[in-house]
């Protein structure tokens, strides 16, 4: 399955469902549980990761949790 | 060591000074350490002591910096009431991989102290920042 990751082309094996927590797993991405996903241009709710599914040619971006505070 | 043209600096200083006294949050853009933009950004905690950055935001502006053959090099914030240092909160929830956290403190709100850290697996290095001109 070719995907678009972030800008740049990226290829992960074929199944019938990838759920976004699978492209996640299949990446490596570290601590996905602070990863914000977006696919096409949608944000993809936490608890949906596991039913969202991505197909052959999808635009995905992931980045961080970007947070902190001063105590 | 980041680099960061004094007028992009003394901007993050400004974001931080007119948001007092709630911290303020952005990103720097650039390439290879070297800071080209400024991208303020909303603190959706609206906090004094927490910031947030929104999500939806962040992936414009990563978008954006990639048209532009740029990329995320550092993440800012504010401390409205403590020095220039990464608390706890900082250090655990620094996610990102290879940025700095540049954290402005407002202890002394006329004379505002930005500093940069790499923060990563918990581990803090203080890093240099050279102001260019422009």
């Amino acid at each position: 399955m070719n995907l678009t990751v972030n800008g740049k082309a990226a290829s992960v094996a074929e199944t019938a469902t990838l759920s976004v927590n699978g492209l996640l797993d299949a990446l490596n991405v570290a601590q996905k549980e602070y990863v914000t996903v977006e696919v096409n241009g949608d944000i993809v709710e936490r608890e949906l990761f596991s039913t969202t599914t991505v197909k052959d040619g999808d635009t995905v971006e992931f980045l961080y949790f970007m947070g902190g505070g001063a105590q | 060591m980041l680099t960061i043209p004094e007028a992009i600096h003394r901007a993050v200083l400004e974001h931080a000074r007119q948001g007092f006294p709630l911290e303020v949050c952005g990103i720097l853009g650039g390439t290879d350490g070297c800071v080209k933009s400024h991208f303020p950004m909303t603190n959706t905690d609206a906090s004094n002591e927490h910031f947030t950055m929104e999500p939806r935001e962040q992936f414009s502006v990563v978008k954006a910096l990639r048209a532009e053959g740029q990329e995320m090099v550092a993440i800012y914030h504010s401390h409205p009431e403590s020095p220039a240092r990464p608390s706890e909160e900082d250090i655990r929830l620094a996610f990102t991989p290879n940025v700095y956290h540049l954290i402005v403190s407002l202890l002394d709100r006329e004379q505002p102290v930005a500093k940069a850290f790499s923060i990563s697996d918990g581990v803090v290095e203080a890093a240099e920042i050279t102001i260019a001109a422009g």
